[in-house]
């Protein structure tokens, strides 16, 4: 095989559930990898947050929408000569063979590099699966579909009970069941045939209970094949992996199953001729050798960068090399330098990962865990025993319970903790704990929860641990018993009623400190050269200390809502410019689908939790004198790392950048609003509140409607518009901690053009690489706001005065580093709405429309080196001659029971960015990317709140002078006809007349909603359903009618005339327009 | 550092001392402190005699998850002068399994000691080597000094001829079917007599001493030479037996010790690694097809490469792909060859079990060859 020239790499676009940050590590490696063997890299990804995107990972940086047609415009202009289709998860392989099945990669001559179209075929595809398994004699689990009893029965004389019944097409799967007899499998067949919309279900062998095992696998093109990791889930067969709390490498199985899958894997492989990484998928009877293939993934996934943290194999850098013809046996082990790829990674410790889920977020969704995957992150730990490993992934989950101390007060009813031990939810781990500490045998434990009893008796050594600390003594042997065991200072402080003071003295005066071991792929048999560490109370310790000028980096944990990849950006930003600058860069995260956590991003990474602790041994490890020679960068890790600042700061640790206390004094409600009058410098009319009387009060003197928050969480959590007492009671009541320590804030809701600025201080200036404006009024969280650069809305006298306010308030809050600052224009005055000492989502998109290297900047300023000496100045920076608009991306349909209407809260999981060189263009493409648009010739459906309707009128027009088909709610259809356009009526009344208006979402007659809900709490009600079946049909649910009016607007002007080329390209092209 | 009041102590010759608790058999035991980075298969490690006077130190750190059953021994009983691990696990869950592994060890009187910081002691093997070591279950400080008195003079595998103590001492016969294999016993491990006879062939096992003459009488359509334990320059008159078949070109196989033995009795040497192969990763390319295979290792010795005959038809047919140590050994027409890994794994990868396939493939065409020397003359 010649090796190719110009390799086109595919991204995977926005962040959603089951495709996060873990492409972006995978592609960014895939691209240095390639680059490293001359070989040119065209990148196309519609992600703006991702590293891979920057303009130094690949030759040629596109940021445009992911279709097809985009795709065959750049290999049009670009003639790559490769195309490598396993790298951008299952968007980058879809759009790989819609490429080859259009004929557009045999137009240009391009190559598929790596697994072949055929093999991925072979993966994917049900049936020819299932061929190929019974070829080489693989074990699979059969399943039928079926559509009478009959048909059912027939299916099991070979499949042994219990089955379980599938109804097709049904929303959120209803109607379907596991079937223990024959009498029971007639009952759910024929009530499922009856729930299914095709009248078909589809019947399966129940192997729920069984264990579910993975294993990373790579092959090369001469069928060299390893094994990099084997994974085993705690939670058994039944919920999604993605769900599933995972242990590496395996733990309860003999080598006898673990080499007869491995050997299985294997064979599967060789026989599929995947060139490159891949994953298959077991389930194993716990009782016997009997095991099915599930599935194989041919392509990496987030299984193999979880796999390649967990071992250090860098899975994507050696697929990526595979692809382009290397073999195993002539690439080295980049870790060992000395050994080669071709070798299986020997683990000496134990790996805990545990999924981050949005329940925190959104507190309706139903939390059981199937085979739909519902976290947006994950979290992993490693330590050199299971209960350590666990706790310290729990701690880094930042959620729910800190630590497994937690327990739902609902859970004193035993029927109620039975209920949460037996239906998978993302609470089950705890309701083990609770139910250990109750009493309950192990072994009925083992049973209820389906976690095998290793794992339950490994847990039980935690729950057994506690009474001991609690009950004695506090002695050295006791802590150090707690800390081999992962329990943190404060968990021991707890259960030992003493100040966690105390117990920080008796372990540092006992020196029981935590040790750093590596992550060498080897167990140390081989000397290794990674600075990737762990940390554990063992006895040597393998990191000493950096020497000469150095730094910590303080990730920003899993991806979250509200907390996404962007920060994981800046944190890789953040170490490479203190390596530029001389420093040596240390980062801490805990996330192992990220760029961060690539061993080679900075000169040493900690993997470990981010809570105050762990931070903090890190410095007392690497510290000299004192632990603030090395100070700490919190700016760019979100709100994790900003929540740091003040527990380590009282324990003598340092920050590089903006101060404490101007951390404080942006948070501080009532300091702020000081700060802000001095400047005078308006904000909205508010105050902070104790009591529901005051709440009232406060919110009279305002006039409604009103913004509520609680005080001691940001990043929009349980915020709330809201537009009467009642509601404002209801509230209070419902969705808040209220008490006087924890008041709330009532704050005047202004409706006007929210406008976000980021912005870069050094003490002495202030460089604003942009302003953007949001479509939508401020009252949409701006998370979930479309963002627009440049404001094109705004009058340059209102660009004057956000420019001056920005840096008065950088310079005087003492900003150094970067500050995002929110802004609301309401009847012509500019309001402060937030500021943020901190880097902000919008910090990757506008470093690469502008240019500006915020973060570079940022770091070099923290580190004393002023925008003047970095060759910049302060005030705005030149407009670019182009616009970019920043779309919010959901993952609603996998959220069984979630709101899809916006608000004040976030909501959406990822972000696409369409750059062109007008609005309309632009606007287009983020849509395309997003998913959002409904394109010319469909059919809408309208359910508008009355406010609305007279806004909507222009937008109606366009839609039917594009030939779309209109459909509408009773009150809006009433409009649309005195306006005299055509509409046909749907009824809202469900199931009281036909069509009503989720027959025709469900039936597929429309492709598009656009649903405002007013008010009223019945309207709410009544628009929850639309736009639930919206969404879950996977069609386009708009519900802001400032989003719906652009959507339309965007199309009606840009339709496919929009430009795609390099990033770069935008910044310079010189447009007739400004 | 604190380190809690563990009550055993792994002390190595050079004086660093290792502390941990006691899991197994309440003794004191001499030995060869290895370490082996397989991380499934502690009961296979335990009943492979090539591990024998070996105290083992396994590097993954939970050991004991799924206890012990009755069909994962390797050989009559266990091997190892003890076991040192970070994690034990004394509350196993599986299927299968018949105790745990500390009530094994008690059974068998095999010291082991739980607690230990592994990963430092692996990286302590792996600078300074292999050593002689005393494995103690109690011990106070005030007796460290004096088991590192002791652990100078430390007994090692080195020191005797260890196949002696682990070979059987009689026949033994396993299977009835076609071809017949004599399995020289050095240390064998059941699960290459199983790999044969699941193939349909019968092997009769016999001890390491047997003469070639005795041997040959037995009728072999082809000898297989086990893996085993020790220096191969210790095992008496084993490669003289070796090197009396490969002359009478009766088919050979040689696995491990067996691959040493016959690298001895072709007049090449063998020589000590600093710290050994052990482990279940090793990948190991071959010269033939150009491919690596993942293997089980097991063994402190290697065979020189620049000692082995070439000028008589000798080659070497595998490598190490890390260290680039000899692997295989081939003859260009002698129906021999040999492997210094374990192609029955056991634990460890099978990716090399097709070697059982090649020997008997080799017999076979040895058979037809011979038949059609009868047929024509």
């Amino acid at each position: 095989m010649t090796q190719p020239r110009r390799v086109l790499v595919i991204g995977s676009g926005p962040i959603v559930i089951g495709q996060a940050a873990e492409f972006d590590y995978a592609g960014t490696q895939a691209c240095r990898a390639l680059r490293e063997e001359g070989i040119e890299t065209i990148l196309v990804n519609s992600n703006p947050a991702t590293i891979m995107t920057d303009e130094d990972v690949a030759d040629v940086v596109y940021i445009e929408p992911l279709t097809a047609e985009v795709l065959r415009r750049v290999i049009m202009r670009e003639r790559p000569d490769g195309l490598l289709p396993t790298l951008g998860g299952q968007t980058g392989l879809n759009l790989a063979v819609e490429l080859a099945e259009l004929g557009i990669l045999e137009q240009y001559n391009v190559t598929l590099l790596g697994t072949s179209l055929e093999t991925i075929k072979a993966a994917e595809d049900r049936q020819l699966f299932k061929e190929t398994l019974e070829e080489i004699g693989e074990p699979y689990l059969d399943s039928a579909v079926v559509r009478s009893t009959r048909e059912a029965r027939e299916f099991a004389v070979d499949h042994p009970l219990p089955l379980i019944i599938r109804p097709a097409y049904t929303l959120g799967g209803t109607g379907g069941g596991t079937a223990h007899s024959l009498d029971e499998l007639d009952q759910i067949v024929t009530s499922g045939i009856q729930a299914s919309p095709i009248n078909q279900v589809l019947v399966e062998r129940s192997i729920a209970g069984w264990k579910e095992l993975e294993y990373e696998v790579i092959r090369d093109g001469n069928d060299n094949v390893i094994t990099v990791c084997n994974m085993e889930n705690i939670d058994p067969m039944g919920v999604h992996t993605g769900d599933s709390i995972v242990v590496a490498p395996t733990q309860t199985l003999s080598d006898r199953e673990y080499q007869e899958l491995r050997t299985s894997a294997i064979a599967i492989i060789r026989k599929l001729g995947v060139e490159g990484g891949c994953n298959v998928q077991f389930a194993l009877d716990p009782e016997s050798f009997q095991y099915y293939v599930i599935e194989v993934n041919p392509r990496v996934s987030r299984s193999s960068a979880l796999a390649s943290k967990a071992t250090g194999y860098p899975i994507a850098r050696v697929a990526a090399k595979i692809a382009i013809g290397k073999t195993l046996d002539e690439l080295r082990n980049a870790v060992t330098r000395e050994t080669m790829a071709a070798f299986e990674p020997a683990l000496d410790y134990c790996v805990v990962k545990i999924p981050r889920w949005p329940f925190d977020k959104f507190r309706l969704a139903d939390r059981t865990l199937g085979t739909q995957m519902k976290a947006t992150g994950e979290v992993m730990a490693i330590d050199r025993s299971f209960p350590a490993a666990l706790q310290k992934a729990v701690r880094a989950l930042e959620a729910t319970g800190a630590d497994l101390a937690w327990e739902d007060p609902a859970w004193r009813d035993e029927d109620v903790l039975l209920d949460h031990l037996r239906r998978p939810t993302d609470l089950r781990l705890w309701a083990v704990t609770t139910a250990l500490r109750r009493g309950w045998t192990r072994e009925r434990v083992s049973e209820e929860s389906g976690y095998d009893l290793w794992f339950v008796h490994q847990i039980a050594r935690i729950t057994d641990f506690e009474p001991v600390v609690s009950g004695s003594e506090l002695g050295e042997k006791v802590v150090y018993e707690a800390k081999r065991l992962g329990f943190s200072d404060r968990r021991i402080a707890e259960l030992a009623g003493v100040d966690v003071e105390e117990i920080r003295t008796i372990r540092y005066e006992a020196g029981i400190i935590p040790t750093y071991k590596m992550v060498d792929t080897c167990a140390a048999e081989f000397e290794a050269y990674t600075p990737y560490y762990y940390s554990c109370y063992d006895e040597e310790d393998e990191a000493p200390p950096l020497d000469g000028k150095r730094a910590l980096v303080v990730g920003s944990g899993p991806i979250r809502i509200g907390q996404g990849i962007e920060f994981d950006y800046c944190s890789v930003q953040a170490a490479q410019s203190l390596h530029s600058s001389g420093y040596k860069s240390i980062l801490v995260n805990s996330n192992p689908e990220t760029v961060s956590t690539d061993f080679d991003t900075s000169d040493r990474l900690y993997f470990e939790s981010l809570d105050d602790e762990s931070v903090f041994e890190i410095l007392r490890h690497e510290r000299g004198e004192s632990v603030a020679d090395v100070p700490m960068i919190l700016q760019f890790g979100g709100q994790t790392a900003i929540n740091l600042a003040e527990p380590l700061s009282d324990r003598g640790a340092a920050m590089l950048g903006s101060s404490l206390s101007t951390v404080d004094l942006a948070e501080d409600r009532e300091r702020f609003e000081d700060f802000l009058s001095r400047l005078g410098i308006p904000q909205p009319d508010g105050e902070a509140v104790t009591s529901l009387e005051d709440a009232i009060r406060v919110a009279d003197e305002i006039g409604y409607p009103v913004l509520v928050r609680p005080s001691y969480v940001l990043g929009g959590r349980a915020m709330e518009v809201v537009h009467s007492s009642n509601h404002l009671a209801r509230y209070l009541a419902s969705s808040v901690d209220f008490s006087p320590e924890r008041p709330v804030l009532i704050d005047r809701y202004l409706e006007g053009k929210e406008v976000e600025v980021d912005a870069i201080c050094d003490g002495e200036e202030v460089l604003i690489p942009g302003v953007m404006e949001h479509i939508e009024r401020a009252g949409v969280h701006s998370g979930d706001s479309f963002a627009v650069y440049p404001g094109f809305n705004l009058f340059p006298a209102e660009v004057d005065t956000l420019i001056e306010y920005t840096t008065r308030i950088a310079l005087e809050l003492g900003v150094v580093g970067v500050v995002n600052i929110q802004y609301v224009i309401h009847g012509g005055r500019i309001y402060v709405l937030e500021v943020n000492p901190r880097s902000s989502r919008t910090v990757p998109f506008l470093s690469k429309v502008t240019g500006v290297p915020m973060i570079e900047l940022a770091t070099k300023a923290m580190l004393g080196i002023s925008l003047k000496e970095q060759g910049y100045e302060g005030g705005l920076w030149p407009r670019m001659p182009l616009v970019a608009v920043k779309a919010p991306v959901f993952s609603m349909a996998k959220l069984r029971g979630v709101e899809p209407n916006l608000g004040p809260e976030m909501k959406s999981t990822g972000e696409v960015m369409g750059i062109d060189i007008d609005f309309a263009p632009a606007f287009y493409k983020a849509l395309l990317g997003s998913g959002l648009s409904f394109g010319p010739g469909s059919s809408v459906l309208l359910s508008l709140a009355e406010s609305d309707k007279r806004h909507a009128v222009e937008m109606i027009d366009h839609l039917v002078r594009m030939g779309c088909s209109i459909y509408a709610t009773e009150g809006t259809a009433e409009r649309i006809e005195q306006e005299g356009m055509p509409v046909r009526m749907v009824t809202k009344r469900i199931g009281m007349g036909e069509p009503d208006v989720l027959d025709v979402i469900l039936d597929g007659t429309v492709s598009g909603v656009v649903n405002t809900p007013g008010h009223s709490e019945s309207e709410v009600l009544d628009g929850f359903r639309i736009r639930r079946a919206a969404v879950e049909k996977g069609i386009s649910c708009i519900t802001s009618i400032d989003t719906a009016r652009a959507v339309v607007e965007a199309m009606w002007k840009a339709s496919e005339a929009f430009t795609v080329q390099p990033l770069p390209d935008y910044r310079k092209v010189v447009s007739v327009k400004y | 550092m604190y380190s809690s009041e563990r009550s055993g102590a792994l002390v190595l010759a050079d004086g660093r001392v290792f502390r941990g608790d006691s899991f197994g058999s309440e003794t004191d035991v001499e030995g060869e402190v290895v370490f082996t980075t397989t991380m499934t298969g502690y009961q296979e490690v335990a009943t492979d005699p090539s591990f024998r006077g070996q105290i083992v130190c396994m590097t993954y750190p939970l050991i004991g998850n799924y206890g012990v059953n009755d069909e994962d021994d390797q050989s009559r009983e266990p091997w190892i002068a003890g076991m040192i691990v970070r994690e034990y696990c004394d509350e196993p869950n599986y299927w299968r399994s018949k105790s745990t592994l500390g009530e094994y060890f008690k059974l068998h009187g095999i010291p082991a000691l739980t607690g230990v910081d592994t990963r430092a002691l692996t990286r302590h093997v792996r600078n300074q080597g292999a050593m002689p070591a005393v494995l103690a279950s109690h011990v106070d400080d005030d007796g460290l000094p004096g088991l590192i008195q002791r652990a100078q003079h430390a007994w090692t595998p080195a020191d005797e001829d260890v196949v002696a103590g682990v070979s059987v001492g009689d026949i033994t016969e396993y299977g009835s079917g076609e071809p017949h294999i004599v399995l020289i016993d050095c240390g064998v491990k059941r699960h290459i007599i199983d790999s044969l006879t699941n193939r349909g062939a019968k092997v009769t096992v016999v001890p390491f001493s047997m003469p070639a003459s005795e041997i040959m009488a037995l009728k072999p359509d082809g000898v297989l030479t086990s893996p085993g334990p020790g220096d191969p320059e210790n095992v008496d008159g084993t490669a003289e037996t070796v090197g009396a078949i490969v002359q009478s070109e009766v088919p050979y196989f040689g696995v491990c010790l067996g691959h040493q033995l016959l690298s001895l009795a072709i007049g090449a040497s063998t020589s000590k690694l600093k710290f050994g192969h052990r482990g279940g990763n090793h990948p190991v390319k071959s010269l033939d097809d150009g491919l690596v295979r993942i293997t089980a290792q097991n063994h402190g010795y290697q065979v020189d490469a620049s000692s082995i005959p070439t000028e008589l038809g000798w080659r070497v047919s595998e490598i190490n792909l890390n260290d680039g140590s000899v692997e295989g050994l081939a003859h260009e027409r002698l129906p021999v060859f040999s492997v210094q890994y374990h192609p029955e794994g056991s634990p460890g990868p099978k990716d090399s079990d097709h070697l059982f396939d090649r020997f008997l493939e080799m017999i076979d065409a040895r058979k037809n060859q011979a038949r059609e020397v009868g047929a024509t003359s």
